[in-house]
């Protein structure tokens, strides 16, 4: 075992880890970050999506010690400073740009990151940057529709909800 | 997966040593690296991440040629838009999360057959660095997950002579979104190479007919005559020998259209 630090959501955070412990692992069970989820194990479906060192990449393919030093931020630390719902989270609230929510956490991740380069992308650009997160309840319309309305663009265009 | 050391050093010459203990693996970004190990398809006793080397790092455009450190990310690449076929293809490999994690360096070195970055390696005539020589491309790849890197031995950095004129093209298998069949082409002024990943038991291979005969004319037009020879394609339930063999063709065709 040896020892990681990191600085997660704008905190320290210190746990022991074997070489094998993935990131993912270490949020959850020793950080009890549990909004981070596991869906798929293998780097298919996009759920663990967090953010290192400003970079989105699955948790659950990189190792805890490879995030020795980081800073990681995880859907914990998304929301405004008086527990408000941040822009991205409020437009998956007001259109309903999730159903289960099992997704959710690695959506708003892909999304909070296109959104810093690409401040106004267009409705191809989102669906190609969510290409690694797959959801299987709302069939995506209402997801691209969220992060166009928190782009601040007109989203009465996007199709049917 | 079965535990293992992990380290991190942060010079080649620390890496290289790392990597005498017996069993132990050069980690780049771990997109495959990871999930095998899950599977317990590879299980080393200690494993030596890349990614804490600053020289490894970075894109780098000089002379004509340019140079990418072996542990830079698909995603740095494709932010330093070298030229348009490497931005296109780097662009283009597994999904956002995927690129800002996984390295040249690993790609090449673990040498997938669907793997995009051997066509553009192959079809450059790129040269591939390591901590002990240069290789060429030509040299490198020898068949699937077969490559001249011996035990131990790193990818520091890969460069490429930067074409007149390039583009990548891959028909992707969309679960795995590896290439079903990718074609790079590359516009020189002695003439055209194509390389194609995805297709061949063999890994990636130049289609020598089509750098003939695009070199006397580069247009889609001068393959019309030329077919590809079917029984080294790979075949498996995504698609048969015949039809990876006339996925060449077309794909080759597009990019010649699309680099013009």
């Amino acid at each position: 075992m040896t020892t990681v630090t990191m600085t997660v959501n704008g905190k320290s955070a210190s746990g022991e880890v074997e070489g094998r412990t993935l990131l993912v692992d270490f949020l959850r069970n020793e950080l009890n970050l549990t909004g981070t989820h596991v869906g798929c194990d293998t780097s298919q479906c996009g759920a663990c999506t967090v953010h290192v060192n400003g970079k989105a990449i699955k948790s659950c393919t990189m190792f805890a010690s490879d995030a020795d030093g980081a800073t990681v931020d995880t859907i914990e630390g998304q929301a405004n400073a008086d527990g408000s719902l941040n822009t991205i989270q409020q437009a998956f609230q007001d259109h309903h740009g999730l159903q289960c929510g099992f997704c959710t956490p690695g959506m708003v991740m892909a999304a909070a990151e296109l959104l810093k380069k690409n401040p106004k992308p267009t409705e191809t650009e989102i669906r190609d940057h969510l290409e690694g997160n797959i959801c299987r309840c709302t069939g995506y319309h209402n997801i691209v529709k969220s992060i166009m309305a928190a782009s601040g663009q007109d989203v009465s265009a996007i199709a049917a909800e | 997966m079965y535990n293992f050391e992990f380290v991190k050093p942060s010079s080649v010459a620390d890496a290289v040593a790392a990597l005498g203990a017996e069993d132990a693996q050069a980690l780049g970004g771990g997109q495959t690296l990871i999930p095998t190990m899950k599977q317990r398809l590879a299980s080393p006793s200690k494993l030596v991440s890349l990614g804490g080397i600053a020289d490894m790092l970075g894109v780098s455009v000089s002379g004509g040629s340019v140079t990418i450190g072996g542990a830079t990310t698909h995603a740095d690449v494709e932010a330093a838009d070298a030229f348009a076929g490497l931005t296109g293809l780097a662009g283009g490999i597994g999904d956002p999360a995927v690129r800002n994690r996984g390295t040249i360096g690993g790609s090449l070195a673990n040498n997938d057959p669907a793997a995009c970055y051997p066509s553009i390696a192959l079809a450059t005539g790129a040269t591939i660095t390591t901590n002990k020589r240069d290789i060429a491309a030509d040299d490198y790849f020898q068949g699937m997950f077969t490559t001249a890197l011996e035990e131990g031995e790193i990818i520091t950095s890969v460069s490429m002579p930067i074409p007149e004129a390039s583009n990548y093209q891959k028909f992707e298998q969309p679960a795995s979104r590896f290439a079903l069949v990718g074609v790079f082409v590359a516009k020189y002024a002695d003439g055209v190479r194509v390389a194609v990943t995805g297709a061949s038991e063999n890994g990636v291979f130049r289609w020598t007919e089509a750098e003939a005969a695009l070199s006397a004319n580069f247009s889609a037009d001068a393959l019309a005559d030329l077919s590809v020879d079917a029984a080294d394609m790979i075949a498996d339930l995504h698609g048969s020998k015949a039809y990876r063999a006339n996925l060449v063709k077309v794909l080759t065709g597009r990019a010649v259209a699309a680099a013009n």
